[in-house]
């Protein structure tokens, strides 16, 4: 290949966050992968935060660091970002096991995509979601009983 | 194709997960509705509740295969974020050696502390 | 029919220039084109070139969506120039950009080479365990429609690179083979003739195949001729773990006619009528 100079063209991060009209399903692939990094950021401080009780330091019960209204607000986020990512987790099993995509089909114009197939999945799975996390809201502003 | 190992075990590990942490989240967010588990009222995440569920089998053998699990299922779910930055192979190893060994030392630690607590709980029961 | 070539309204249109002996990076030019009913993009990138600026560069052939070649950022969108209305995607303003993810020769024209060495690496073609077959077959391969459409709709693939362009992976992972390869894997490993699974899963099966994908959707989105990659790749994940697990089930092997009668006819073909024409002898 003659040496013409080129130049990179790749979007690079804007290309995880902008770059162009989407679709729903690339927006529900975002949540999903700060969602998953939330709840994972979350998850290796709780590890050591919990094994500390194995030398009688309990920092979450009533009196401790993590009982103050922030944490509490902060641990119903950690909470809503798990329902998010689990309900959608289980469609991204359904979708890359080839289950909710359908057969491939001979191509007509105006085209029908494996994601107008697994759409109604994608709905099901967000209202669970929603469902979910109301039912957490509600608790968290102490209004269960 | 060991790519394909560690995915169809991320992808059982996040089934797994979805079961345990569900539950996990029944009995400590939504405790307010279910009181699973949590037989000496109030928070769920009160000291005599937390000692309570620490001096059950059930617990410390849910838990510590929700830790292995989840430490696997996350992790592996990091090292794809940060694959998919293009990094010299070299950096790949590096990246994936560190996971496993941060994710082996956490996964002692916690079993560690569960299995302690469950002693010392199932021992003051007496 | 004697509005047909009136101008509607006029559309500026913002196209990314790059001259690299000249330029050290890409800049926007505007550009300003009459724009009548049923004008394409490439219309109007032809309009540009013929009358405003002779010097604007950009990949075009057969101007009706079947060859691959004017494939471009339109509005942030990736897809064919001469498949879109300027009218339908415009109302006054129209970015014209190249391809993103790949790097850019001049102008609107990409370097698509990486694809092409990722498609190659998958080798897409038939292979088959018995090499002679290929070098000398001696008979046609027997194919039912149920069998032909396990694959037909990765066939129509024209190599113009939108998905690559769409794909959030490509984005940031350079090594990832993407949306058209991975199609093209699934399209030879689907078809009963190939036997070559194995070697492809080799490379699918690796840190930067199949399973970078997260099925953001957006390759199938941007396809021209409604290949559905996506669907394509996640079905590929399937069999990759099917066979990793050692779940698959075993292919029948694809039977060969050689020469005629040996086919199984249906049986709802009508018998011929009689001759009305005596050949003569």
């Amino acid at each position: 290949m003659a040496q013409i100079k080129r130049h990179d063209n790749r979007l690079g991060l804007w290309g995880w966050l902008g770059g162009g009209r989407w679709g729903i399903e690339r927006y529900a692939y975002i949540l999903h992968r700060l969602t998953g990094l939330g709840v994972l950021f979350y998850f290796l401080m709780h590890i050591v935060v919990t094994s500390l009780r194995a030398f009688g330091v309990y920092l979450w019960i009533e009196g401790g660091v993590f009982h103050q209204p922030v944490f509490r607000m902060g641990e119903f986020l950690v909470y809503a970002a798990f329902a998010y990512h689990a309900f959608n987790g289980i469609r991204l099993v359904l979708v890359e096991l080839g289950f909710a995509v359908g057969a491939p089909i001979e191509p007509v114009y105006p085209y029908k995509t494996s994601l107008n197939v697994q759409r109604p999945l994608l709905i099901v799975m967000m209202i669970l979601a929603a469902i979910f996390l109301a039912v957490g809201g509600y608790e968290a502003m102490g209004l269960a009983k | 194709m060991s790519e394909t190992k560690y995915w169809t075990w991320h992808m059982a590990a996040g089934v797994v997960i979805f079961l345990l942490l569900g539950l996990h989240m029944l009995v400590m967010h939504l405790g307010g509705w279910t009181h699973l588990f949590a037989p000496f009222g109030g928070e769920a995440v009160s000291r005599d509740n937390s000692l309570f569920r620490d001096g059950k089998l059930f617990f410390t053998a849910t838990y510590i295969l929700l830790l292995g699990v989840a430490l696997y299922h996350g992790l592996y779910g990091l090292r794809t974020i940060l694959f998919e930055l293009t990094l010299k192979p070299a950096a790949e190893k590096a990246v994936t050696f560190i996971l496993l060994v941060g994710g082996l030392g956490l996964f002692g630690l916690g079993t560690w502390a569960a299995i302690v607590v469950h002693a010392a709980a199932a021992a003051a029961r007496g | 029919m004697a509005d047909d070539n009136k101008t509607v309204r006029d559309v500026k249109f913002h196209v990314t220039r790059y001259n690299p002996e000249t330029d050290a990076s890409p800049c926007v030019k505007t550009y300003t084109v009459p724009v009548r009913e049923g004008m394409t993009v490439l219309d109007g990138l032809h309009y540009i070139k013929e009358n405003l600026d002779a010097s604007l560069a950009w990949r075009f052939s057969c101007r009706m969506g079947i060859c691959g070649s004017c494939g471009m950022l339109l509005n942030g969108q990736p897809t064919l120039a001469c498949n879109t209305q300027i009218l339908h995607i415009a109302e006054t303003q129209l970015t014209v950009g190249p391809l993103p993810n790949f790097e850019i020769i001049r102008d609107l024209v990409p370097d698509l080479m990486s694809m092409f060495e990722k498609h190659r690496a998958l080798k897409p073609y038939i292979v088959r365990a018995d090499e002679a077959e290929v070098n000398d077959p001696a008979g046609e391969f027997y194919q039912t429609p149920e069998q032909l459409e396990a694959y037909l709709q990765f066939t129509y693939c024209i190599k113009c690179g939108c998905c690559m362009a769409a794909c959030p992976t490509l984005a940031t992972d350079a090594r990832y083979l993407g949306p058209m390869p991975l199609s093209a894997a699934q399209r030879y490993n689907q078809d009963t003739r190939d036997d070559g699974r194995p070697q492809r899963n080799q490379v699918t099966g690796s840190a930067h195949g199949a399973f970078r994908c997260h099925y953001a959707g957006e390759c199938s989105r941007a396809c021209p001729k409604g290949v559905d990659p996506a669907k394509a790749i996640q079905h590929l994940k399937r069999r990759l773990v099917l066979d990793y697990l050692r779940l698959a089930r075993r292919k029948k092997a694809c039977q060969k006619l050689h020469g005629p009668g040996q086919g199984q006819p249906p049986g709802n073909i009508p018998a011929a009528p009689p001759r009305t024409v005596t050949p003569s002898a």
